[in-house]
């Protein structure tokens, strides 16, 4: 790099100035940060894929809210439940060797293997006593999701409200809001997690998630106070207030704004962060609770299993995979597009419609 | 700076006490200890019930029984630390004392591997940003960031530890894996070394066949169940990590470091057959030591008198060669014991295990014999180590990355370029150094982090430390155990933070503590 020529360094620099600017010209600010991220393949990919697990999820199973005791339901398109028990259907589905309740989906065409594609009885096959794996998974997807998301925005939220009331206002609230949010963050979340897990783990999932997410808002709340640190000392803060605006105004109309790239790529984080947490907890014992499933607890009641029939490992751990997996992407996308610092890498492609724009004009 | 250091303490003890009033009442309004006498259908049930009240003192309300407990905290200060019974009537101390080392043992391997091995990917991608290794490693470092770590243990299970062990029944490797491994190691070592696609393609097809030679060689001569390095296996890591380190800290044109790692090289490589007298089979810890202080000294006198000028550099070549040259002659004497290990009626020929920290079936004998215990000990800890290894490698990669990326921008690295100083000399010197600042922030707070992170493995492989404890206190509904293992967990994190606080100010002068 070092005996790259000077000069030419110093041409193409200007021309990908040059290029990147002219994309940019006439566009608001959110409009920029829209197509940046619109051309993150692989956070557009993501977020294609995240939508479509939990429209998948949720339409199979239905949602499932409230209690064991007082349940909430609406019922989903998949006809089996987690508690119908199909013992002829897992003997029908005997794989080769023996072993019950083979997956019956078969995606490979006839003229392969002579069975055809067919989905079957139980497409992701049944447990040993003859549970529907297909409701078992997804119902525990759409459980672990609605986590994940409560938990989240509660996080966002709580996150939010603490960080820029202590970044606006300084001084003794930033110290005494400080000190409370040390005092949850020296509590590693898993632990605080497994007790809450204990205690409401039988309630069902929104009071726990609504637990969770009471204890997840801390690093958000130290990213947002910093921005709001600095936002608030910028010039349009100051002709703000002398224009007479008030600090609720100025909060929400000037820097909140400003600030929601941090937030929501936290938020993102938060939320890959809270799925983790919620199926370790579940897988622990401390988390969902059976007659209720989550991924987490799919694993735990099924690990041992892993050698004979395998699926039962493979589809709740392909969706917990798949889901924070995604969401990095989108989050790691987001920020791209949030960072004003961040550069498009110019491609040739750039540079020759470049040129071709050059030449017309 | 010791008023600084006084206030932070201060404040340390504030913020422990708050988490720990928390954490007590959090726990102590969740688990009702009496709920085992729910359906209990007993005689005695109430004298029974009214007696664990009065043990516990449940008919003290939680916010103010929390003092009872911080008592025998206070009287930590006079050398009396209590932190009361656990609920088999053990002191909780020394059933910490006891978990703590394990828990230790468990995490620290994998945190080392996985520092070491995250950065330099990290800072490689940095360098080479936008190459197909950079996409290749940024898209493995987020899946490895969402895989949860008990799934990743079952896994590790089925296919390393008994398929592992099965292939040792008959360790050689059939042809197809041969070509696969070699392809997948030639693919890796070329996107971490190479530069022009020329360069790539030439060190592809030469990585691919030399690791193909090396597994067929090792396939048979059934290395795999009787393995070594051997002399001349010492030697060949020992002058590779001769010119590894002399490339990485002042290039291979300084001709007398190189001669001063090269001559410790030789060292390790003359010393391997003296050594083994010291590392004999009554051999402790101590003689491991010995041996490395041998080689170091020996290395350290080479590398003063190699040049005049310029000693601490030669010096430091010298030495950090010999250490890492070391490393192989100590492995290669463990690897020694393997068949002897891999045959004792404990192991029965299945020496990976997927469960459990140490092998208690081993006699005596082999138990209080170094090399073995060492071994035992290794073998328990492969899969758990692997398992957190590629569950935190991640982070790692993606922060280094990132803060080289942001330093390469800087404009003094500019200037260095300007100036005309070598590649490495900019990137070694000026960028590396630089990136490493925030890294300690990380480094420092993953150690604290552990306890929190040691409650999943512990029970996915079957550990007996801090997270077993913690598992244990929740499911018996055991307040002072629950709050033990807290305390150590609390105090820990925010001394992490403290630590981290000071080291940012001692490594980087920009950031010196006011007041």
């Amino acid at each position: 790099m070092a005996k790259r020529n000077a000069s030419v360094e110093v041409s193409t620099e200007k021309n990908e100035n040059e290029i990147a600017l002219r994309e940019t010209e006439g566009l608001s600010q959110g409009q920029i940060i829209f197509r940046r991220f619109v051309r993150h393949k692989a956070a557009m990919i993501s977020l294609i894929v995240l939508v479509s697990i939990i429209l998948f999820a949720f339409t199979a199973s239905g949602i499932h809210l409230g209690s064991e005791q007082n349940p909430i339901t609406i019922p989903g398109w998949w006809h089996f439940s987690i508690t119908d028990i199909d013992p002829e259907g897992a003997i029908l589905a005997t794989c080769n060797d023996g072993v019950t309740g083979c997956p019956t989906l078969d995606l490979v065409p006839s003229f392969i293997d002579g069975t055809g594609m067919q989905i079957g009885a139980h497409p992701w096959g049944t447990d040993q006593i003859g549970t529907d794996y297909f409701a078992l998974v997804t119902r525990g997807a759409e459980q672990s999701i609605m986590v994940m998301l409560i938990v989240g925005l509660l996080g966002v939220f709580i996150g939010t409200v603490v960080g820029a009331v202590a970044g606006f206002f300084g001084g003794i609230v930033d110290a005494i809001l400080m000190r409370v949010t040390d005092v949850f963050l020296v509590t590693p979340t898993i632990v605080i997690g497994a007790v809450i897990g204990f205690r409401f783990g039988n309630l069902g999932v929104v009071p726990l998630a609504l637990m969770l997410g009471f204890f997840a808002w801390m690093g958000l709340a130290r990213f947002v106070r910093i921005e709001f640190l600095t936002l608030r000392e910028r010039e349009f803060v100051d002709a703000a207030r002398i224009a007479g605006a008030s600090n609720r105004r100025i909060i929400f109309k000037h820097i909140l704004p400003n600030a929601i790239g941090v937030i929501i790529v936290s938020g993102t984080l938060l939320m890959s962060g809270a799925i983790l947490i919620e199926t370790a907890l579940s897988y622990l014992g401390f988390g969902v609770r059976a007659p209720d499933v989550s991924l987490g607890t799919l694993i735990s009641q099924y690990q041992d299993s892993f050698s004979v029939s395998p699926w039962l490992f493979w589809w709740p751990g392909a969706f917990i995979v798949s889901i924070a997996l995604c969401i990095n992407f989108i989050g790691d996308g987001l920020r791209d597009a949030f960072d004003p610092r961040q550069k498009r890498r110019i491609t040739l492609k750039d540079r020759l419609k470049a040129r071709e724009l050059k030449v017309k004009a | 700076m010791f008023a600084y250091i006084a206030r932070r303490l201060g404040m340390m003890l504030l913020i422990v006490f708050g988490a720990s009033y928390m954490a007590y009442n959090l726990e102590a309004y969740s688990s009702d200890p009496l709920s085992v006498f729910g359906e209990s259908t007993e005689k005695n049930k109430h004298f029974l019930m009214q007696q664990m009240i009065h043990q516990l003192n449940l008919d003290v309300p939680p916010p103010i029984r929390y003092f009872m407990w911080l008592r025998g905290i206070i009287s930590g200060l006079w050398g009396q630390l209590n932190l009361g019974m656990t609920r088999d009537n053990i002191p909780v101390i020394d059933a910490i004392g006891l978990a703590i080392p394990t828990t230790f043992r468990l995490v620290i391997a994998s945190t080392i591997l996985a520092i070491v091995l995250g950065i330099t990917i990290g800072m490689i991608t940095a360098i080479r940003q936008y190459s197909r290794f950079d996409y290749v490693m940024t898209f493995i470092s987020f899946l490895l960031f969402s895989l949860p770590v008990f799934w990743v243990a079952v896994l590790l299970k089925e296919y390393i530890a008994i398929d592992f062990n099965d292939f040792l029944a008959n360790p050689e490797i059939p042809l197809n894996l041969i070509v696969i491994f070699s392809l997948v190691l030639g693919l890796v070592m070329a996107g971490i070394l190479g530069g022009s696609r020329a360069k790539f393609w030439s060190l592809f097809f030469g990585g691919t066949v030399g690791f193909a030679l090396l597994l067929e060689f090792l396939s048979v001569t059934h290395w795999f169940v009787n393995p070594g390095l051997g002399i001349i296996g010492v030697a060949i890591l020992a002058f590779a990590s001769a010119a590894v380190v002399t490339q990485i800290s002042t290039g291979l044109d300084n001709r007398k470091s190189l001669f001063s790692s090269l001559a410790a090289a030789a060292i390790v490589t003359a010393g391997y057959y003296p050594l083994q007298t010291i590392l004999n089979a009554k051999a402790t810890l101590l003689n491991v030591l010995l041996v490395f202080v041998i080689t170091m000294g020996l290395s350290a006198v080479v590398g003063f008198f190699a040049d005049k000028v310029d000693r601490r550099v030669n010096i430091r070549t010298a030495v950090l060669t010999a250490l890492l040259g070391t490393l192989p002659l100590i492995l290669d004497r463990f690897m020694k014991e393997f068949n002897k290990y891999f045959n004792s009626d404990a192991i029965n020929m299945r020496p990976v295990p997927t469960i459990g920290q140490s092998q208690d079936l081993l006699s005596t004998r082999q138990q209080h014999n170094f090399w073995i215990s060492g071994l035992d000990a290794g073998m328990h800890l492969i899969l758990p180590t692997m398992a957190l290894t590629l569950i935190s490698f991640a982070g790692y990669v993606r922060f280094s990355r990132g803060s080289l990326l942001e330093v390469l921008n800087m404009d003094y690295i500019r200037t260095a370029r300007a100036k005309g100083l070598t590649e490495r000399t900019v990137i070694v010197r000026h960028a590396m150094r630089n990136a490493m600042l925030p890294l300690t922030t990380i480094l420092v707070n993953d150690f604290a982090g552990v306890i929190g992170g040691a409650i999943i493995t512990e029970r996915v492989f079957g550990w007996e430390g801090m997270g077993k404890l913690f598992n244990q206190a929740l499911s018996s509904y055991d307040l002072n155990l629950f709050m033990g293992v807290f305390i150590i967990g609390a105090v820990l994190t925010v001394l992490a933070n403290l630590i981290a606080d000071l080291l940012f100010g001692v490594v980087d002068p920009r950031i010196r503590i006011r007041k």
